[in-house]
């Protein structure tokens, strides 16, 4: 079935067709016609935000904790540019968004006219794929070969820029099932061999560990499923990246915690000692392997990605599987489960890892006077353990102790800027979380640098009655940068704190929600009930110790092995050569 | 074979082609990649080299089949093995790409540039350019009473010997194709 409609018609009708309930947007002139679609109908629903940057962000949050891509709509020129940062964000972290732009009406397209930016040049680098669309006819099919490019194979961002004149003009709609996706179709089904050999590696290792990433997450709840199923099943220990906190629960046997440079001691040991790795759904990122000629030395390894190009980039492995993890997972517990396979005696390994963890390395100075954040994020958790909860992030400090000292139960819980590191991603993460999950307790573990970046989304939060809650680890410091800069940079604290922070508590009545500030630890508990209990956003001015120092911490260009776990540790340990690495 | 018997670092039960060769050794490969020829493609596909740091040693690109708007770009590159690799996933992930052929992995094939070499001289050097571009195959295609122009359609590293000849024999400039390259016998690449 075809039918004649406009431009603007085909955009709101191909949305509609794509199950599509919420866009995340700012109008502009290269767009009115389709908000004026957006006008006439109630079945998508539209989210004013406050800066497109906030748009991209907030349908990274709705992605991130449905599962679903998140929509973007906004204006040519600025409006795509502003957007840039979130695209970015979205294709390092693999979230799959649909980002359509507005653009100058394709006669005017390269005159340098009002509003025009060169989008799709601008955005080929940070999107998986991008269009532009000069001809009604080929809109319908291009947006919905975006959703197919965006959530097939590793997700990722995609762009529809949609010149005005495309968007007045007359065209044929096709629904999805006519459009043309059959060209990109990603190997999901790993190879038969391969998983069989993974599966001899499963039966023979001594040390094993499961090192799991974010691909878990993306893959579906069936791979986490999968996962906790595997690691019942094998017995072995297991650790997550901060892209795959939730994937298997923070209270399950196999858990010893998050790892990388700011993981665990035991995690991290475990993977330089192990004689066999999984890595799930991972990606051997920078953060995680430290240096890599040191990385795990003793241990063969298997990866399964569904991306090849992942494969054998930073670490060689002895056996690569592409695939999706959830099918990979499946086809290895079949072959394991057909063999019979004994479980294998990890008792001595488990024994060397409780030694590990007997260092408890996430072990703080408690204080009377001051809060210390750790300690700040302890209670939270306490006290929202038993809440439907969603937790998002900024980047820096912060977000290490949150993924520290929060624990996760299941995926899809946890949105964090993972591989860009964007400050002032959390706040509208956590709207975009909102948005998906009315009735949820929604919090943004926040810095106030990071926090600052993207305040205007609560103006967002304020108008559409989102109940999200932010809460400020305020140490009136870049504290990432001033830790490294005690570090690595003589104690030179250049530019890392900023003289003039607003007044949190009037700032949130200035939006016109709620207030908090807490300075002192006795007064905390009570304090985070209030926000707990108060039915609408909240801004929480929580004044942590300033100098306090993130660790345990494997210094750049040192091996796993080579873990500081405090401050008395820290004197020298970081050289030349390291201080070159980020 | 088991796993846990292989060496670490090895490659044998690997899918992947992980030549094990010194970290440091740079290889020279020819990769023919098809395309959909939409616009941009090209962009697409020298922002990856350039933006992930990789050599471009060559390119071409042309439309190879009309009727389904494919583009064969053929391109040569260089790195150690493992960034060969890299460039090679991270050119098939690529959405508009259809397939990528690593020729030089494949082994057997023929890689041809063309060039057209001007050469502006008289007397002895005239007659001597002449001679030395018959026993290199180039073919004359523009002639004055001062110049030539040559053809010549070889591989590169003959068709650089050809031009170092020509560059004492009056030498004014020279435009080149770059590789197109296709698998000796009768099976196509992909």
């Amino acid at each position: 079935m075809t039918t004649e409609m406009t431009g603007a018609e085909i955009v709101v009708q191909a949305l509609k067709d794509q199950g599509v309930e919420v866009v995340f947007g700012y109008p502009g002139g290269a767009v009115l016609p389709i908000y004026d679609e957006i006008f006439k109908q109630n079945e998508i629903r539209h989210i004013l935000v406050r800066h497109e940057q906030g748009a991209a962000h907030a349908a990274e949050g709705y992605a991130r904790s449905t599962g679903k891509p998140g929509v973007v709509l906004v204006t040519s020129g600025p409006g795509a540019t502003n957007a840039v940062t979130g695209m970015t964000d979205a294709l390092m972290d693999s979230i799959p968004l649909v980002v359509l732009t507005g653009q100058v009406p394709t006669f005017m397209i390269g005159n340098d006219a009002f509003q025009e930016a060169d989008t799709v040049g601008i955005t080929r680098p940070c999107t998986k794929h991008n269009w532009l669309v000069k001809d009604t006819d080929r809109l319908a099919d291009t947006i919905h070969r975006a959703f197919h490019v965006a959530t097939r194979g590793r997700p990722g961002p995609v762009l529809v820029d949609i010149p005005k004149d495309v968007q007045f003009a007359t065209g044929t709609y096709v629904p999805p099932e006519a459009a043309q996706t059959h060209t990109y179709a990603p190997r999901t089904r790993g190879d038969r061999a391969a998983i069989e050999a993974a599966v001899d590696l499963l039966e023979q290792a001594e040390r094993p560990i499961l090192y799991t990433g974010g691909g878990v997450i993306n893959s579906g709840p069936r791979a986490s499923k999968l996962l906790r199923e595997l690691a019942a099943e094998t017995g072995f220990p297991l650790t997550s990246t901060l892209m795959g906190l939730g994937a298997y629960p923070a209270s399950g046997p196999a858990w010893i915690g998050m790892l990388g440079m700011h993981g665990t001691y035991e995690a991290n040991m475990a993977m330089h000692g192990c004689d066999a790795m999984f890595c799930i759904g991972a990606r051997f990122d920078d953060r995680i392997t430290g240096k890599l000629d040191a990385f795990s030395p003793g241990s063969r390894k298997v990866h399964i990605d569904i991306d090849p190009s992942s494969i054998n980039k930073n670490i060689r492995v002895e056996v690569p599987i592409v695939g999706d993890i959830a099918e990979v997972l499946e086809e290895m517990l079949e072959i394991w489960r057909a063999r019979g396979s004994a479980r294998r005696d990890t008792a001595a390994w488990w024994k060397q890892i409780e030694a590990w963890r007997a260092v408890k390395c996430l072990t703080y100075k408690p204080s009377k006077t001051s809060i210390k954040p750790q300690y700040a994020l302890e209670r939270l958790e306490a006290l929202t353990k038993g809440y439907d909860r969603y937790i998002c992030t900024e980047v820096g400090q912060h977000q290490m102790w949150a993924a520290q000292f929060m624990g996760f139960d299941e995926p899809n819980r946890w949105m964090t800027s993972g591989g860009l590191g964007t400050m002032g991603y959390g706040t509208p993460a956590s709207i975009g979380v909102q948005i998906a999950h009315p009735g949820a307790l929604v919090i943004n573990v926040a810095g106030e640098a990071s926090w600052l970046m993207n305040m205007q989304e609560m103006g967002t939060a304020v108008q559409y009655r989102l109940p999200v809650k932010q809460f400020i680890l305020n140490n009136e410091r870049l504290g990432m940068v001033r830790q490294w800069q005690q570090l690595l940079h003589g104690e030179r604290y250049s530019h890392s704190w900023s003289e003039a922070l607003p007044d949190f508590v009037k700032l949130a009545e200035a939006f016109g929600c709620k207030g908090i500030k807490c300075d002192d630890p006795a007064e905390l508990d009570d304090a985070i009930a209030e926000m707990l209990a108060y039915d609408g956003p909240v801004i929480f001015d929580c004044l942590v110790e300033k100098h306090e120092n993130c660790f345990p911490m494997i210094p750049s260009g040192k091996a796993h092995n080579e873990m500081l776990l405090g401050d008395a540790s820290t004197e020298g340990a970081i050289e030349a050569g390291g201080a070159v690495l980020v | 074979m088991s796993p846990m018997t292989l060496k670490p670092g090895s490659s044998a039960q690997s899918a992947y082609n992980l030549r094990s060769t010194l970290p440091e050794s740079h290889e020279r490969h020819t990769l023919s990649v098809l395309v959909d020829n939409e616009p941009g493609v090209l962009a697409r596909v020298i922002g990856l080299f350039s933006g992930r740091g990789y050599n471009i040693e060559s390119l071409t690109v042309a439309e190879t089949d009309h009727a389904s708007h494919l583009s064969r770009i053929t391109i040569v590159t260089s790195g150690t093995p493992q960034v060969i690799d890299q460039i090679h996933a991270q050119l098939e992930r690529m959405v508009p790409v259809h397939a990528v052929t690593d020729l030089t992995v494949l082994g057997a094939h023929i890689e041809r540039e063309l060039a057209l070499v001007k050469v502006a001289s008289t007397g002895e050097k005239r007659v001597e350019a002449l001679r030395m571009a018959d026993l290199m195959q180039a073919r004359c295609v523009d002639v004055t009473l001062e110049s030539f122009v040559f053809e010549i359609a070889q591989t590169s590293d003959q068709i650089d010997a050809f031009i170092e000849l020509m560059r004492p024999l009056g030498l004014v400039e020279v435009a080149r194709t770059g590789v197109a390259a296709v698998m000796r016998g009768r099976e196509p690449m992909e």
